[in-house]
């Protein structure tokens, strides 16, 4: 008992540590990064790790380092920005579906499930050439194409919930639907929410990248994690670290992020303590 | 395997099981599950094992099967089951024993079966694994067996699933399926706690008949009393893990001698003498010729399905300080009865009045000014209390909908809580408190609001013995302190016959018979009526 509990506690903390890491990397990185990341210098392209550059240079002497730090901030933002939206959006839908039923939820669920059909990525391919590539488009066209998952999930919860006699309680004391379910059925559904999020958040960072790797990111020269690891790939065999820097930022951010949701979920479920 | 070794022939009859000194604990905590239990079980034999959750009970059984869970460990003592030390037995071995020498039958018949296998299937797999029988004799010996237990079609029965049939019905196949490889003795974890009374003891006759018939010895793990005087040769009674009383069935119950064997005793239900409600003033509920509707099976895509009359014509009044008991089997329409009167499914036809007013139509805020005076207690106390909500959280809930001011809520809840001997309980969650608990807070939420009508739909079926005497004891004191009306929607007649001023008993929608607690207790007019009191758990 007090082992398990010990292990827990200790994920809990490596978890907060990467991400606050993360956090504070990308903070500074707004204000400071080593070298410019945007500034060319052919003379110094592909260098190995040194002094001058902990990290290397790239293909076009930009300073890694410096790039994966301004990364960060880019990355991180737009993965935060689009699982919020995702899961904002998810939540309310698949809570009303679920709780009101019938004809709303049929129809609902219908076109939901029509969405999930296609690969997200397409999705959100076809809804970037809509919007544009930018950064606020990344984030809606990626929300629009996860946002489904979410609804699904939020739904499943919403149906078991709404049958326990809680809610028929809730119904008895007098309460309207909408403070039954924003007190009653919305706060159980929580769990499995928040497990998506924290998974959703590392597939939103590899879907960003899929997206720059095929010219519809957030637009160059701007560095991101994602076409970082993408513009990495021509030089895999001479300069490893170009895929290596991205890549690692990549993992750790998850490994946190999910350390960090397995932790939330426990502490928001008053049965584990 | 042989049994019949000449030390255990000299006994009559033959041991079949011996436990001696098991003690059991849990590997984390230390914590003793049981401590030193010893008795016999000899063939033919039925023992019942009689005790409250918690003590120890089920852990006896899962030691002789040898299926104990994970963090759970025999400290000390010794199984035999004929001359054959279980403890000692490879897992191999105990495979082999387990359904073919032991059979076990367990508590829930809804998830004891694989719903997604065939009945005839599921019969088989036991007897492909224990004998050399072939497909033809395999198939003979399931009917033969369940013609033994009472199904009416068994070729049909056994291409049919699970999910076809009710629950008394599932817990006979069970018992087929477990009989059928002619165990030596059977192991039965509250079998029929689930069921309701009439099908109970459908049950237990023919696991009993069967039993004596084959000469299997019984192990009858449950927490009625009724059950055992009733069922039972020997008993042996256990509190937090320590046999504290053993003998014979009938002396045992007749003159108790441990405290905790009387406390027991003393918990089954009596009449107790209540204030009859005020007939005097006009009814606070009256119901005429209510039907309720739930949809049928559709028979073809293009008719609409004919629906089921739940509630057939039923007429009812509730005054004022009155329970009225609503007795039945399952599936009689008394729930759907309770909740139509609360307006939470709808009627097809028919008036509810109540304080004079029809309540039938209402929606909006009329509706709301209804419910503002009634209440419902469930039935399982672990699915009515939202799990992320704190006890006191949870009992001031109703009073948001009144005016009263902050300071007279918070004395309120206090007020409540002590009534309902809750004090100092109310930061916990619900997961915190014990089942009994759990009905307490779910009683104190009800009640917060000083309703004059409640609905407890069997509020006190999923609890232990003890644990009902005393919620049943609140409920009357509640009532009186208050006087508020209530329908006990129960099949549990043990319960009614306790609490309940006047009784109505249902059958298939309608009204059988209606009279004072007395009158049907005493003097039932209806065949129907007598079978269920003949079901009774009574001593």
């Amino acid at each position: 008992m007090s082992a398990s509990r010990h292990r827990w506690h200790f994920n809990a903390v490596v978890g907060y540590s990467l991400v606050g890491a993360i956090a504070l990397i990308a903070a500074v990185a707004v204000f400071w990064t080593p070298y410019d990341p945007l500034h060319l210098s052919v003379r110094n392209k592909l260098q190995a790790p040194s002094l001058a550059h902990w990290l290397g240079t790239d293909e076009l002497g930009r300073d890694v380092a410096s790039r994966a730090m301004a990364g960060a901030a880019t990355s991180c933002w737009v993965a935060l920005l689009t699982v919020l939206f995702a899961v904002t959006s998810g939540t309310v839908i698949g809570l009303l579906a679920g709780f009101i039923r019938g004809w709303t939820d049929r129809i609902v669920m219908a076109f939901n499930d029509t969405l999930l059909a296609f690969p997200g990525i397409l999705l959100a391919l076809a809804i970037m050439v809509i919007i544009g590539a930018n950064q606020y488009g990344i984030i809606i066209a990626l929300g629009l194409a996860y946002a489904p998952m979410v609804v699904r999930v939020v739904r499943g919860s919403v149906l078991s919930i709404r049958e326990k006699e809680y809610i028929e309680a809730s119904v008895m004391i007098g309460n309207s639907p909408v403070v039954t379910m924003l007190r009653h059925v919305l706060p159980n559904c929580v769990a499995p929410i928040a497990v998506l999020a924290t998974s959703m958040f590392g597939w939103v960072i590899l879907s960003e990248s899929a997206l720059s790797f095929l010219g519809l990111g957030v637009p160059p020269p701007a560095p991101t994690w994602g076409n970082m690891l993408s513009g990495s790939r021509s030089h895999i065999q001479s300069a490893v670290w170009l895929g290596l820097v991205p890549g690692v930022c990549i993992s750790l951010t998850l490994l946190g992020v999910n350390l960090l949701g397995d932790h939330l979920r426990d502490r928001l479920d008053p049965r584990i303590h | 395997m042989s049994t019949t070794t000449p030390s255990a022939m000299l006994a009559s009859p033959p041991l079949i099981l011996r436990v001696r000194n098991l003690s059991v604990s849990a590997i984390a905590s230390g914590a003793k599950l049981t401590d030193a239990v010893s008795f016999d079980v000899g063939a033919g034999e039925f023992l019942a094992v009689v005790g409250e959750s918690g003590s120890g009970k089920t852990m006896v059984a899962r030691s002789v099967l040898g299926l104990l869970a994970a963090g759970v460990k025999v400290d000390a003592g010794e199984i035999l089951l004929g001359d054959e030390s279980l403890l000692k037995a490879a897992p191999k071995r105990m495979r082999e024993l387990r359904g073919g020498t032991v059979g076990m039958v367990f508590q829930e018949p809804m998830v004891s079966l694989n719903p997604a296998i065939r009945i005839g299937e599921q019969m088989a797999e036991g007897l492909r694994l224990h004998t050399q029988l072939n497909k033809l004799e395999v198939e003979a010996a399931c009917v033969a067996m369940l013609k033994r237990v009472q199904i009416a079609n068994p070729l049909q029965c056994m291409r049919s699933f699970p999910h076809e049939f009710s629950g008394g019905m599932r817990q006979r196949i069970m018992l087929a399926s477990v009989m059928l490889l002619k165990p030596k003795l059977l192991i039965a974890d509250e079998p029929t706690t689930a069921l309701d009374t009439l099908t109970q003891l459908e049950v237990l006759d023919i696991m009993v008949s069967l039993a004596r018939t084959d000469g299997t010895a019984v192990l009858l793990i449950t927490h009625n009393l009724g059950l055992v005087s009733r069922y039972a040769d020997k008993a042996i009674v256990m509190q937090t893990g320590k046999i504290v009383e053993a003998g014979d069935a009938k002396t045992l119950l007749r003159s108790p001698q441990h405290p905790y064997t009387k406390q027991l005793v003393d918990a089954l239900p009596k009449r107790s003498h209540k204030v009859v409600g005020d007939v005097d003033s006009p009814p606070i509920l009256q119901v005429k010729n209510l039907v309720v509707n739930y949809p049928g099976r559709r028979t073809s895509w293009f008719t609409k399905p004919a629906p089921n009359r739940a509630v057939n014509g039923v007429d009812l009044t509730i005054y004022q300080g009155e329970t009225v008991a609503v007795v039945g089997g399952s599936g009689c329409g008394k729930t759907s009865l309770g909740r139509a009167l609360l307006r939470l499914n709808s009627a097809a036809s028919g008036e509810i009045l109540f304080r004079g007013q029809p309540m039938q139509d209402l929606s909006g805020n009329a509706l709301h000014d209804f419910r503002m005076a009634c209440q419902l207690v469930f039935q399982d106390p672990y699915s009515s209390l939202n799990p992320r909500m704190r006890v006191a959280d949870i009992i001031a809930e109703p009073l948001n909908h009144t005016t009263m001011g902050r300071e007279a809520k918070v004395q309120r809840v206090a007020q409540v809580m002590e009534e309902v001997g809750l004090d100092k309980l109310g930061q916990r969650f619900g997961h915190e408190l014990s089942g009994g608990q759990r009905q307490r807070v779910a009683i104190a939420r009800a009640i917060v609001r000083r309703p004059a009508f409640v609905v407890a739909d069997e509020p006190v079926s999923a609890l232990d013995m003890t644990i009902q005497a005393q919620i049943l004891t609140l409920f009357a004191e509640l009532q009186r302190a208050h006087q508020f009306a209530c329908l006990f929607i129960s099949h549990d007649l043990a319960a009614v016959e306790q609490i309940a001023d006047r009784v109505i008993v249902m059958q298939s929608g309608k009204i059988v018979e209606e009279g004072s607690r007395d009158d049907i207790f005493d003097r039932p007019q209806q065949a129907y009526t007598r079978a269920l009191l003949a079901a009774r758990t009574a001593t």
